[in-house]
């Protein structure tokens, strides 16, 4: 192992005990009405994904998380590569997309609830709504951002228009629009899950709003941690990602 | 139809203004000869339309009127074939490797895999960038980079050589010896080849004609001929003649520049006394 992750390894080791010392010292104050200790939260965490009750929830959940991440990511790219190069759409709406990155998304779930119904559509709605406006801003910067003197180069060197896109404008704009969908993942997902906590059968955020209504602090616990790991996994991936495509724009 | 490899009649070039006003009258009109296998150099004060008139001929911007024709056919904002470009700002491909830049310029060429190979590493040999092949452009010198753009204009091969200050971002050293490279390159070549630099000694070091660009609008208002033989290196500057010409560009581009400078502090005093 090179020292490079050799490096890397030993701080994510001393962060994740960090974190655990922090977690149990805040069991000690909080006590066992609000909280489980790790150790305890683990053993029932490896329990609760063996049951059979507990995969449905697991599966409906990335179910709606992913369609909505296409969805976010398909939508806000066609806007952000269609703003960023149409300057006077850009001038009306960018300033929309701001306003509307701003106001918090929950306000809208009585309405898409009305207009979707109870379930997964409501849910992926409400998951891609929160990723979409992200995903659309940082592509739009991307766009704008390309260097003409390589849309330039392409034309010298006779490259049509789909190659243009292809080996060029796509490229150039990668590393800003991965940005843009690290973001809009996050969002999503914390979207997909409220959509879940407030209106919906199945599915993890379902599944920690009854156990909050049970008062089965286990189960919250479990499921909480089940987000985090996934969630701080996922994120860190996509943030290495992102690091090494940006080390190479000059 | 002439038989120059180049040929401009009447060229001018107007920027039209954003909000339909008047527009931004940048060069012309210009008639050029440049004979096949010439190095034709063209200096001028800063803004005067140089990049303008190199974008004209190679067909990236449409002339506002007259006509640009590369080997007999018209260029009509339609890039031709054989013409490779070097621009004035650094071009690399930021997510390619110096290697996969340079074999960029070979995408549109009917070649078998291995020979394309064969002659992105010839390049890369040429242009001194073996140590270099795998890096990623962010880990070079601009001056590195500006090699990487040159290299991957001659992979093509090119028979006319537009070159928009390639040197700018060099030091004065290797300004000289990238310049014996040139030279050698154009004499093994053959290829046309024609200069836009703001350094007089370099203009008069490497081209066979020299071109001075009035103030914009840019026209061409005084071509020196060098008559230096076709073997020549930078060594060149020791002769006598070389002082002379460059005095001869610097008395006629000095006017220049100060009408491009007084336009710039407009309302002050033209020239000092
Ligand atoms: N696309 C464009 N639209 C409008 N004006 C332009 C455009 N390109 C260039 N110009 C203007 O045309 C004039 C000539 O520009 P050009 O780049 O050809 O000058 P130059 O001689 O190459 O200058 P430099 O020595 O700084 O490279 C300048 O006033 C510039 O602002
Ligand atoms: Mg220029």
């Amino acid at each position: 192992m090179s020292t490079e992750s050799w490096k890397s390894a030993r701080n994510a080791v001393v962060l994740i005990a960090c974190l655990l010392a922090g977690w149990q010292a805040l069991y000690w104050f909080a006590g066992e009405i609000a909280m489980r200790p790790p150790l305890a939260t683990l053993r029932y965490t490896a329990n609760l994904v063996t049951t059979d009750a507990f995969w449905p929830h697991l599966s409906e959940t990335m179910r709606a998380f992913a369609i909505a991440l296409a969805i976010a990511v398909a939508v806000g790219l066609l806007t952000g590569f269609w703003l960023g190069f149409h300057s006077l759409s850009r001038q009306v709406f960018e300033p929309m997309l701001v306003a509307i990155y701003s106001i918090p998304k929950i306000t809208l779930y009585p309405v898409l609830l009305l207009a979707f119904g109870l379930g997964m559509p409501a849910k992926i709605a409400f998951g891609a709504i929160h990723g979409i406006i992200p995903v659309a801003l940082f592509t739009i910067n991307a766009v704008r951002n390309i260097k003409p003197i390589l849309i330039k180069t392409g034309r010298v060197h006779r490259l049509g228009p789909l190659d243009m896109v292809r080996s060029i404008l796509f490229p150039a704009a990668l590393p800003e629009i991965f940005t843009g969908f690290r973001v809009g993942f996050s969002l999503t997902l914390i979207g997909t899950l409220l959509g879940e906590m407030f209106a919906a059968q199945r599915g993890l955020g379902y599944l920690l709003m009854t156990a909050i209504g049970l008062h089965n602090v286990d189960l919250i616990m479990a499921v909480t941690l089940l987000l985090i790991v996934f969630a701080a996994v996922v994120s860190t991936l996509l943030l290495a990602i992102d690091r090494r495509l940006h080390r190479r724009s000059v | 139809m002439s038989d120059a490899h180049v040929s401009l009649r009447d060229v001018t070039k107007v920027f039209p203004a954003a909000n339909g006003g008047e527009g931004l009258h940048a060069l012309g009109p210009v008639d050029l000869d440049l004979g096949k296998g010439e190095f034709f150099a063209v200096v001028g004060p800063s803004g005067c339309g140089k990049s303008t008139l190199l974008e004209v001929i190679a067909g990236l911007t449409p002339a506002s009127a007259g006509t640009v024709e590369f080997e007999g056919w018209r260029v009509d904002a339609d890039i031709p074939d054989g013409i490779g470009v070097v621009f004035q700002e650094d071009a690399c491909f930021p997510w390619l490797s110096v290697e996969q830049n340079i074999a960029f310029g070979l995408r549109k060429t009917a070649l078998a895999a291995d020979a394309k190979q064969r002659r992105v590493r010839d390049v890369i040999d040429l242009m001194g960038l073996g140590d270099f092949a795998k890096s990623y452009p962010a880990q070079l010198s601009g001056g590195m980079r500006q090699r990487v753009c040159i290299a991957r204009t001659l992979v093509t091969q090119p028979r006319l050589i537009l070159l928009d200050e390639p040197f700018g971002a060099l030091d004065q050293q290797t300004r000289l010896l990238m310049g014996d490279e040139v030279l050698r390159l154009w004499r093994q070549t053959g290829a046309t080849v024609f200069l836009i630099t703001h350094a007089l000694d370099e203009a008069t070091m490497l081209a066979d004609r020299i071109a001075v660009m009035s103030a914009r609008p840019g026209r061409l208002i005084d071509v020196v001929q060098t008559n230096w033989p076709r073997e020549r290196d930078s060594r060149i500057v020791e002769r006598a003649e070389f002082g002379a010409i460059t005095a001869r560009l610097w008395k006629t581009l000095r006017e220049e520049s100060l009408k491009t400078m007084a336009l710039k502090g407009a309302g002050q005093a033209a020239e000092p006394a």
